[in-house]
């Protein structure tokens, strides 16, 4: 077996600091931890013949091998690891503590929206009267799930002024999926599914994919020189093969499309819909309603503006909102209420079908119930006006050190490019990699694409002025570093649990699972 | 505001900082004619003790098993989770990152995201695994997109009505814009029916999907069927909804399966109702490049140390946008972090000695349940912990008579296979004492 070995996180957090970190950074960064481990994985750890665990005392006969067909039964035994609870709750405490997360600082990911998750989410899901219920269960028996389910229809579609909501896909690509498999069933129904859907070049990469997975060849549309859609660009594009069109309201800039209503009614006269990815969401509750301003169809990502953790990658929701056109081709089932009964309609001709079994991710479902219910109707507009005073104060601090590629203003983020800093041979990668050593997860990189060197920053409304002013003095120190000390950034990270990770060898020579 | 910190004097502060002298002027750039003119019409807010007040309340509208007994299984199965798990996978360090995008402060994730794709290839005994997708239903139409990837030409897809109706539907919804034609082989006594594979399978098959144990319990030899379909160039894809049965039965690998996709939310993760459960996602190595969704793989960084990474990333959708293999980004993470944990903890030993305890739950109780008089077990064959009992009358009948005694007891095929009214699907795990399965033998013998 190999021990876990102490690395020298501590040593580097006190070598690095320089002396313009400590000139300008007003911040309390928090560099890592008092002790970081070397953590050999699971397997390599684990000692034959050692138990984590007790099997609960047999009550009925044993099972004997006779009792099925001997060509079944699995001839050797899968290597799982071998180890106690104790060693499975260091490793796991251990690898914990190499992770950054919204719950240890500042995550500014533009367009995943990393606002705080509260706690009390957690209980709600964990309640056993709906953690402990089945999917397939008599529905007279979980009408407390179906009356969640319910409400959270209404306040979707109250917060986007939408006409119906399905709550069954599971994440926000899920839900772009669903959406255009909605779009082209209603195109269908009327004789001709369409063969194209339009997207921005700012768009989510997600937004072509889904199309791809839709059957629908994607039409690129170019922004215009202010990073946005122009209806003329539109117009040239639209005919009566576009089944849609994919838009970000606000775009990927953090820009609110301020043509929308025109774009909208451009798609519309030739028969096509418009779909809103609803990444950005958390700039417009309680301040604009995308379903009554010509949006058609949008998916919502619970774990973004409902404050659904991430978990390093999901579980999320991706919810879709239709107009009412578009209602009865909603995926099964649908919920119906009766009075204080609430029942399951699963007989629904012009449905595009189940796209997932059972209902949907209901445990985040119930989370962001949690969240909605505990923001309340000032809450939830609060919410998006903060979102947006924190985004709008950051791009004012740093618009001097940085090149702002576009001048309009922005609404919940906004996004910088590294063009000043080329001069001196930075790059946003190596900004993004040195903000680390500051304490703060860097932006989305490289994105939206129409942007060369894009730093991407979405603050969300949950972190408070002080935060916001030392990300700020952070991004400043850099920038001055970047004209100084110009290795000391390229160099970074310096003090995370590791250096540059060399992700051309990943590729190369793949590794994708522990040796037996 | 409990998650909004501004003061009013920061608020303040902020708007002379940006230029605007209030709150409203921060949508100056939103068209007058597009702003919302009136107030949300959302619930007031509520404290944290009245809402989880009323959360009980309405939680009191279910029947769930803090109240119940349940033999639901059906594709969801209730086992039972060990104390460290939640206790690990929750801490905030686990729960709140987001995808490991920068993985010098996200080897947390990684590291575990590895030994999950290594745990699933060990359990599936095949070669790769992906760091999930979203459930079974989703992962058998990925996997079906996949055989349609690596088979481009190929125009049909062969499944067997022994999978679970869900995933047939999702399937079909799924591929509803594609032309291609979907196959369902009727099921033969519960069983695969080699001799209709045979028939169907031709140079237009991209794949055969089979699900093992199947959606009625029972778990077959499917070297045969594997064969017949590599015969055809076509690809052989295994779905299994209780992966369990791997503790105890053959697995996807040795029937030689090119992709085994598989319901991971057996593997420490609560019922609750359904989602957000684990898809899993295994492969063969020579079709790595055509796998959705996210994978991890180890490296070096700059001072040669082994570190991970996302890698491969040139299929995914943030690069190759529509040329992707998959539209997927978030997948069900987190589910893959409380399975990671809860199998480290369950080790080998616990694995296969789980697996024989729930095979031995489901051996008693057929037993037991099929010595009622007019009970017997539907289909012969070898089940592992699941299996369709066919009574003297309609099931649902039985079903709505014996949840009054809060017993969910199985359920009825009437509402996918209208034509077994009588049929009931029960589920035994370790989670069922002898006495539970007494109680259900003596609930169900008063209903009959």
């Amino acid at each position: 077996m190999s021990n876990p070995t102490l690395s020298s996180w501590n040593k580097a957090v006190t070598s690095s600091s320089t002396s313009e970190e400590k000139k300008t950074c007003t911040s309390t960064a928090h560099v890592g931890r008092t002790m970081a481990f070397d953590e050999p994985t699971v397997f390599e750890q684990s000692v034959e013949g050692r138990k984590g665990y007790q099997t609960p005392k047999l009550d009925v006969p044993a099972f004997a091998d006779k009792m099925l067909s001997a060509d079944l039964l699995r001839k050797k035994a899968a290597k799982l690891p071998e180890l106690t609870e104790t060693d499975i709750t260091r490793h796991f405490t251990r690898l914990s503590s190499q992770n950054y997360a919204k719950d240890l600082g500042f995550y500014p990911l533009g367009s995943c929206t990393m606002k705080h998750n509260p706690k009390t989410a957690n209980v709600a899901a964990s309640l056993p009267a709906f953690e402990l219920t089945h999917p397939l269960q008599d529905i007279a028996t979980a009408q407390g799930n179906l009356q969640i389910c319910w409400e959270m229809q209404n306040y979707l579609a109250e917060i986007s002024g939408m006409d119906a909501i399905s709550l069954w896909p599971c994440a926000g690509s899920h839900g772009e999926f669903v959406s255009l498999l909605v779009i082209r069933a209603y195109h269908a129904a009327q004789g001709n599914p369409r063969k194209k859907v339009l997207i921005p070049d700012s768009a989510h990469g997600t937004n072509p994919a889904s199309a791809a997975v839709c059957g629908y060849d994607v039409v690129t549309l170019k922004s215009g020189p202010d990073g946005e859609l122009h209806p003329e660009t539109v117009k040239a594009a639209m005919d009566e093969e576009v089944a849609a069109i994919m838009i970000t309201n606000p775009n990927t800039l953090g820009v609110f499309e301020e043509n929308f209503k025109e774009i909208s009614d451009i798609v519309h006269a030739k028969g096509g819909f418009v779909y809103c990815d609803g990444a950005n969401l958390n700039a417009l509750m309680g301040a604009v309603q995308l379903g009554k301003i010509g949006a058609d169809c949008m998916h919502f990502n619970l774990h973004k503006t409902f404050a659904v953790p991430h978990g390093g990658g999901g579980p999320g929701a991706g919810p879709i909102g239709v107009v009412k056109k578009l209602e009865p081709f909603l995926p099964k089932p649908i919920i119906q209420k009766n009075g204080d009964t609430f029942s399951v309609d699963h007989n629904r001709p012009h449905s595009i079908g189940m796209i997932k079994s059972f209902w949907g991710n209901f445990a985040c479902t119930l989370r962001a119930y949690a969240y909605i219910r505990q923001l309340g109707k000032e809450g939830i507009k609060k919410t998006s006006q903060m979102a947006v005073l924190n985004a709008k104060y950051i791009r004012k601090r740093l618009e001097k050190a940085y090149h702002m590629p576009f001048r309009k203003p922005v609404l919940h983020e906004c996004v910088l490019s590294d063009k000043i800093q080329n001069e001196y041979g930075v790059k946003t990668m190596d900004i993004a990699k040195r903000l680390m050593d500051y304490g703060f997860h860097p932006p989305t990189v490289y994105f939206p694409l129409i942007v060369p060197g894009a730093l991407m920053i979405e603050p969300t409304e949950t972190e408070n002025k002080q935060q916001i002013d030392a990300f700020c003095d952070a991004m400043l120190a850099i920038a001055d570093e970047c004209r100084e000390t110009p290795e000391v950034v390229k160099t970074a990270p310096n003090v995370s649990f590791r250096a540059r990770l060399d992700e051309v060898r990943a590729a190369r020579e793949v590794k994708v699972t522990a040796a037996l | 505001m409990p998650f909004i910190p501004h003061t009013q004097e920061e608020i303040n502060e902020m708007l002379s900082v940006i230029g605007a002298k209030s709150l409203s002027d921060l949508y100056d750039s939103v068209p007058d004619a597009l702003r919302m003119k009136r107030e949300l019409d959302l619930p007031e807010p509520i404290s944290e003790q009245d809402l989880l007040a009323e959360l009980k309340s309405i939680g009191k509208k279910n029947l769930a098993t803090d109240k119940a007994l349940s033999f639901l299984g059906a594709g969801i199965y209730p086992h039972f989770t060990p104390s460290a798990v939640n206790d690990l996978a929750f801490r905030g360090e686990f729960l709140t990152p987001y995808t490991p995008y920068q993985p010098e402060i996200s080897q947390g994730t990684l590291q575990v995201t590895f030994e999950f794709q290594s745990l699933m290839s060990r359990i599936f005994e095949m070669d790769i695994s992906n760091a999930s997708t979203y459930d079974l239903s989703t992962s058998v139409a990925e996997a079906a997109l996949m055989a349609l990837r690596i088979h481009k030409k190929k125009k049909k897809i062969i499944v067997c009505e022994g999978m679970h109706p869900e995933y047939r539907e999702v399937l079909k919804t799924v591929l509803t814009p594609t032309n291609i034609e979907i196959v369902t082989l009727p099921h033969l006594n519960g069983k695969l029916n080699v001799k209709a594979l045979k028939e169907n399978l031709c140079d237009q098959t991209a794949a055969c999907i089979v699900q093992y144990p199947n959606f009625f319990g029972i778990a077959e030899n499917l070297e045969e069927a594997s064969k017949l379909t590599h015969d055809a160039d076509a690809l052989f894809i295994t779905a299994t909804a209780e992966p369990f049965a791997l503790g105890l039965l053959r697995t996807p690998g040795s029937f030689e399966a090119d992709i085994a996709v598989g319901e991971g939310n057996s593997f420490g993760l609560p019922t609750r109702f359904g989602g957000p459960a684990l898809g899993v996602f295994t492969a063969s190595e020579k079709y790595l490049r055509q796998m959705p969704g996210r994978i991890v793989g180890e490296t070096l960084d700059a001072q040669g140390r082994k570190g991970y990474v996302l890698t491969l990333s040139t299929r995914e959708q943030h690069i190759r946008r529509e040329k992707a293999t998959s539209n997927i980004c978030s997948n069900h993470q987190h589910c893959a972090t409380i399975a990671t944990i809860y199998l480290s903890l369950i080790g080998k030993h616990g694995f296969s000695s789980l697996a024989r305890i729930n095979a031995a739950k489901a051996q008693y109780a057929a037993q037991k349940l099929s010595s009622i008089s007019g009970v017997k077990l539907q289909f012969e064959g070898n089940f592992f912990n699941e299996f369709v009992l066919e009574l003297p009358k309609r099931a649902q009948d039985v079903l709505d008579a014996l949840v009054k005694e809060n017993i969910h007891a199985g359920v009825s095929l009437e509402r996918w296979f209208p034509q077994c009214k009588n049929s009931l699907l029960l589920a035994f795990t370790e989670v069922h004492r002898k006495e539970d399965i007494d109680a259900l033998a003596t609930a169900l013998t008063n209903a009959l």
